[in-house]
C-alpha cells in the first residue's frame, strides 16, 4: 500500500497558504455541534484543546495526571526555536527549515518541516501574549541564544524552565476554556481503547484511575497528543507515567506506526547509581559549551579524576572530531560515550559514565562566571551525586530522552484512520531521524496552536456531526476488551513485580536497540523480548483490585504494551539497513567509521501495520521526495 | 563522592487510608538496608516492591517527573512539607540526609480543601479551579502582535519569572496553619499583573481568584510565612503582599467588585 502524504503541490513556501485556502471551513454556528476528544495535555494537547475550544468546537480533554498542568512537556529545559531573526544574524524560515531537515538526516517530509518553520514565529507571539516570561535583554526586548550547535541564535528561553512556562501558558488558555464550559476536563484518566465506527475514529474508552471504572466518550474526531515511548528503556529522562499505551491502542486498531526505531539518546544525563534507580535526570546540553569530555587513556584506571595527569586522559571528542569537539551532535556524543565504556574506560562506581570537566573553563573565566552560567545545574548535580563539580569533574552518561518515531500522519496530521489526529511527540512527522535541540517545544505548539485548528476543520467540514453514540456496540466491545485485559493482569499472580520485569526489558533495549545497533544484537533482542513477554504473562505479580486506585495495575498495563511495542522497534531497526541521524547500524559505516546513509534504498518513512498478536507487523513505505534541498552527508570531523 | 555503598535502617510511620471515607491510620514499616544514594521516592519504590512480594498493598503516592518540576509529588515528612531540605520537592530529597535508626513520619497534605484520595495521594483539583477563575490572560491563538512590540524591562520580566516558577504542588497550603492558598494565588496574580499584557484584567482577576479560593474552603492568610519556608521553588511572600495590593485596588477603584 502506497501512503499518501496529502502534501499540497506548488512551491514549498506557498503550500501551507494554499492548503489553508483549499480546505473546507466549518460554519461558525455549527462548530459547537462537533465534539472533539483530545487525549493528553502537554504542549501539543493543551494548546490544541484551548485553541479548538476558542474556535467554538465542543472539547473533551483527558490527562493521566491529577491536573493538565503536569504533563511532561513541563520538564523541557533549554528553549524553543523560532525563525524571528531578532539578533539579525542571518536566520530565516528557510534556514530553520533547512537546519531541521538536515538535522533529521533527510528522513522527514519537506512540506511538514517547512510549515513548522513557517509557524514558529507565531508561537513566540502567542506565548508572549499569554504572559510567558521569556528572558529579555536590558532594553526589554526578547533575548536569544544559540542552542545545540546551531550557527544562529534562534532559541527563546525562560531560564532553565522553558517547557514549564510554555506549558503553563497553554494550561492557562485551557483553564479559561474550561471555565467557559467549552472544554470538559477529565484528569486522572487513561485512554484504554480507541473506538472505531465504520472504520472512523469516533471515541475512546477511558479508565478513571481513581475509581477504576471505565467510561465511554464519543466524538466526531479523536486527537492523540500522548507523547513518546522513551520509557521502553525503563530508565529515561521521561516522567514515570509517560507511556506508549494510547498510541499502541491506536496501532492495534489499524493506525500505522512510523519509524519506531528512531529514538534520541541524550548525551548529558546524570549516570545511574544502582538497581533501585527509577529515572535519569537530564542536564542541559549547554554544559558542553564549556565542559570537556574525557575518559582515562587506559582501561581499568581507577584513580580519582584529579589524580589522573593530562597525559593519562583521552579527550576523545576533541581527538576524533577536531572541528566540533565537545559540541559534536547529540547522537555522536552519545555513541562515543557508550563506546568508551564498552572499552572498559568508563568511570564512576558503575563504569558507565564519562567525565565532563570544567577545570579549564574555571581557570579561564573564573568560578563566578561558570557559576552564573551553570549554577543551578551544578547544584542539581551535587544534590543527586553528592559531589562538587566545581572541584571534581562531573560524570555524565547518555539516556533515552525523546522519540522521533510515532504514529504515521499525513500533512493534515491525520493518521491512516479517518478522524484520528496525532500531534506532538506522539506523531512522527517533523524531526526525521534526529531532532535538533529546542525543536520539540516548537513542534508541540505548532501542531496545537496553528496546524490542527485548520486541518481538523477541513476534515469535519466533510462529515456530519454524529448523534450521541456512546451506547453503540463498538463502545461495549471496547470496554469489554479493556476490562478483560485488566482482569487478566490481576489473575497472573506470579512472583515478579512489574517494575522488576520492566527493568529487564530496559536492559535488553538499552543493550541492543539504542544509538548503535547491529543485526546480530537486534535478532538476539527480538528473542529476548519475546521470552520476557511470555514470562510477564506467566510470572508478573500485580497486587490490589481493579475498581480502585491501583498504580501497580496501571503500570502493569503499560509494561505489557512496552513488551509488545519493543518488538516493533526492533523489527524496524532490523529493516533499516542504513545508518542515519541518531541511529547507527554498525554494519553500515564509512571507512572512517562514521554513519553511512543509503538514500537509494532507505529514503523513505517506514510505516508498520499491526499484523496480529505475536505476528510480524506489515511494512508500508512512504517514499520521501526532496524537491527543494540537496541531500548532503553530515560531517563533523 | 563516596564510592562504597552506604546503607541505613529506618522505620517508616506512614499514613494509610483506603479512600476519602476511610478514617485512616499510621502504619509502622521497618525498612532495612536503604542505600543512601537513593532518592526518597526510590526508597518508597523499594518498600513497595517488598510489600508487593509479601502479598501486601503498596503505599500509593503521587509522583511523575522526579526532577522537581511537575509538582505532582509531595508528602509531609516529619512534619515538614516536602521534607527537611530547603527549596526542594520530595522527589529531590535523598536518603543521605537521614541517619541509621531514624523514624520517619510520612503523611499526606492536610487541608480542608484537599481530600485524601488514597494513602499519601490528595485531590488538588481546587488549585486548578482557582486558575480557571482568572489565572490567565484572555488572548486567543492567532491574534497576537509581534512578540517584541512591547518591551518589558528585564527587572520586571525577572520578577514575573520568579513568581511564574510555581509548580502548583500545594505544599504552601499543607504548611499553612490556616490551609490558605495565598502564596499559590499571589504568585499567579503577581506574574500576570507585573506584565503589561496582564494589566487589563488585573482587577477582575484579583477579585475572582480570591473569591474562588474562599469558596473552595482554603483559609485566610495570617502572615505565618510557613508557605515561603517550604516552597520548593522558594517563592517569596512578597507576592502575597502584591496580591493584597491588587485586591485593595480592585476593591476601591474598579467597577469589577
Amino acid at each position: 500500500m502506497q501512503l499518501d502524504s496529502k502534501a499540497p503541490g506548488g512551491p514549498l513556501a506557498e503550500k501551507w497558504d494554499r492548503h489553508r485556502f483549499e480546505m473546507k471551513l466549518v460554519n461558525p454556528a455549527n462548530k459547537r455541534k462537533y465534539n472533539i476528544i483530545v487525549v493528553g495535555t502537554g504542549l501539543a494537547g493543551g494548546s490544541a484543546s484551548a485553541t479548538l475550544a476558542e474556535l467554538g468546537y465542543s472539547i473533551k480533554t483527558f490527562c493521566i495526571q491529577d491536573s493538565p498542568r503536569r504533563a511532561h512537556s513541563i520538564a523541557a529545559q533549554g528553549g524553543i526555536n523560532a525563525a524571528k531573526n531578532y539578533p539579525n544574524d542571518g536566520d530565516s524560515i528557510w534556514r530553520l527549515f533547512y537546519d531541521t531537515i538536515k538535522g533529521g538526516d533527510f528522513r522527514s517530509r519537506e512540506a511538514n518541516t517547512y510549515r513548522l518553520a513557517q509557524v514558529s514565529d507565531n508561537i513566540i507571539d502567542q506565548c508572549v501574549a499569554q504572559g510567558v516570561p521569556f528572558a529579555r535583554d536590558y532594553g526589554g526586548l526578547l533575548a536569544n541564544r544559540s542552542f545545540g550547535g546551531a550557527q544562529v541564535s534562534r532559541t527563546f528561553y525562560c531560564r532553565g524552565q522553558t517547557g514549564q512556562q510554555l506549558l503553563l501558558g497553554a494550561y492557562s488558555s485551557l483553564s479559561r476554556q474550561i471555565a467557559e464550559g467549552k472544554v470538559k476536563m477529565f484528569p486522572r484518566r487513561e485512554m484504554v481503547e480507541l473506538v472505531l465506527i465504520n472504520g472512523k475514529a469516533k471515541g475512546i474508552v477511558a479508565r478513571n484511575l481513581i475509581t477504576g471504572e471505565f467510561e465511554s466518550h464519543d466524538a466526531d474526531a479523536v486527537v492523540l497528543a500522548t507523547g513518546g515511548y522513551g520509557n521502553v528503556y525503563y530508565l529515561s529522562t521521561n516522567a514515570t507515567s509517560c507511556n506508549v499505551g494510547a498510541a499502541f491502542r491506536a496501532y492495534k486498531k489499524g493506525a500505522f506506526f512510523a519509524n519506531p526505531c528512531y529514538t534520541q539518546i541524550h548525551p548529558t544525563c546524570i549516570p545511574h547509581s544502582g538497581e533501585y534507580q527509577s529515572k535519569l535526570t537530564l542536564m542541559s546540553e549547554s554544559l558542553r559549551n564549556d565542559g570537556r569530555v574525557w575518559v582515562p587513556k587506559n582501561a581499568g584506571d581507577k584513580r580519582r579524576p584529579n589524580d589522573i595527569p593530562e597525559s593519562g586522559r583521552d579527550y576523545y571528542l576533541e581527538r576524533k572530531y577536531p572541528s566540533f569537539g565537545n559540541l559534536a551532535p547529540r547522537d555522536i556524543a552519545s555513541r562515543n560515550a557508550k563506546e568508551m565504556c564498552d572499552e572498559g574506560r568508563g568511570v564512576g562506581p558503575t563504569g558507565y559514565a564519562v567525565y565532563l570537566d570544567f577545570k579549564e573553563a574555571i581557570e579561564r573565566d573564573g568560578i563566578e562566571i561558570v557559576r552564573k552560567k551553570y549554577g543551578n545545574l551544578f547544584d542539581m548535580y551535587e544534590n543527586i551525586i553528592d559531589d562538587n563539580p566545581y572541584e571534581t569533574p562531573m560524570m555524565i552518561y547518555p539516556a533515552s530522552h525523546y522519540t522521533m518515531g510515532g504514529l504515521w500522519v499525513d500533512y493534515n496530521l491525520m493518521s491512516n484512520i479517518e478522524g484520528l489526529f496525532v500531534l506532538g511527540e506522539a506523531n512522527f512527522s517533523d524531526h526525521g531521524a534526529n531532532r535538533l535541540g529546542a525543536s520539540a517545544l516548537m513542534q508541540g505548539l505548532a501542531d496545537g496552536y496553528f496546524i490542527i485548528p485548520y486541518t481538523i476543520g477541513g476534515y469535519l467540514a466533510g462529515t456530519e456531526p454524529s448523534e450521541y453514540n456512546a451506547d453503540h456496540t463498538a463502545f461495549n466491545d471496547a470496554t469489554r476488551e479493556a476490562d478483560e485485559r485488566i482482569k487478566k493482569l490481576l489473575a497472573i499472580k506470579g512472583k515478579r513485580t512489574v517494575d522488576n520485569i520492566h527493568r529487564d526489558l530496559g536492559h535488553i533495549m538499552w543493550e541492543y536497540c539504542r544509538m548503535a545497533r547491529n543485526e546480530e544484537g537486534l535478532t538476539k533482542a527480538l528473542k529476548l523480548t519475546r521470552d520476557l513477554r511470555e514470562e510477564f504473562w506467566q510470572n508478573a505479580l500485580v497486587p490490589g483490585a481493579d475498581r480502585d486506585y491501583n498504580l501497580s495495575l496501571q503500570k502493569a498495563g503499560r509494561v505489557a504494551d512496552c513488551l509488545e511495542f519493543a518488538e516493533l522497534m526492533i523489527t524496524d531497526a532490523l529493516a533499516r539497513e542504513e545508518s542515519c541521524g541518531g541511529h547507527f547500524r554498525e554494519e553500515y559505516k564509512t571507512e572512517e567509521g562514521e554513519a553511512k546513509r543509503d538514500d537509494e534504498n532507505f529514503c523513505h518513512i517506514a510505516a508498520w501495520e499491526y499484523g496480529g498478536y505475536g505476528k510480524a507487523p506489515i511494512f508500508h513505505k512512504e517514499p520521501l521526495a526532496f524537491e527543494n534541498v540537496e541531500l548532503s552527508q553530515r560531517s563533523y570531523k | 563522592m563516596t564510592q562504597e555503598t552506604d546503607t541505613i535502617n529506618i522505620t517508616l510511620k506512614v499514613w494509610r487510608q483506603k479512600g476519602p471515607k476511610d478514617k485512616g491510620r499510621f502504619e509502622t514499616i521497618p525498612v532495612k538496608d536503604v542505600e543512601t544514594h537513593m532518592s526518597f521516592l526510590e526508597m518508597l519504590d523499594v518498600v513497595n516492591e517488598r510489600l508487593i512480594l509479601d502479598g501486601k498493598e503498596p503505599i500509593e503516592f503521587d509522583n511523575d517527573c522526579r526532577e522537581g518540576i511537575c509538582g505532582m509529588c509531595g508528602a509531609v515528612v516529619n512534619g515538614i512539607a516536602h521534607g527537611p531540605e530547603k527549596g526542594m520537592t520530595l522527589c529531590q530529597l535523598h536518603m543521605r540526609k537521614f541517619s541509621d535508626g531514624d523514624i520517619i513520619a510520612l503523611e499526606p497534605w492536610r487541608a480542608r480543601a484537599f481530600k485524601v484520595v488514597k494513602d499519601l495521594i490528595v485531590d488538588r483539583s481546587p488549585l486548578d479551579k482557582i486558575i480557571q477563575a482568572g489565572g490567565f490572560i484572555s488572548t486567543i491563538a492567532g491574534g497576537a502582535q509581534d512578540a517584541n512590540a512591547i518591551p518589558i524591562s528585564q527587572e520586571i520580566s525577572e520578577k514575573a519569572m520568579d513568581a511564574a516558577a510555581c509548580i502548583g504542588c500545594g505544599a504552601c497550603v499543607a504548611a499553612c496553619p490556616n490551609a490558605s492558598a495565598m502564596l499559590f494565588v499571589g504568585a499567579k496574580i503577581s506574574q500576570l499583573v507585573l506584565l503589561p499584557q496582564g494589566k487589563p484584567e488585573a482587577a477582575k482577576r484579583a477579585l475572582s481568584m480570591l473569591r474562588k479560593m474562599d469558596e473552595l474552603g482554603f483559609g485566610n492568610c495570617s502572615n505565618e510565612t510557613e508557605c515561603e519556608a517550604v516552597c520548593p521553588k522558594e517563592i517569596s511572600i512578597a507576592n502575597i503582599a502584591r496580591f493584597n495590593r491588587e485586591f485593595l485596588k480592585a476593591g476601591f477603584g474598579s467597577s469589577e467588585r
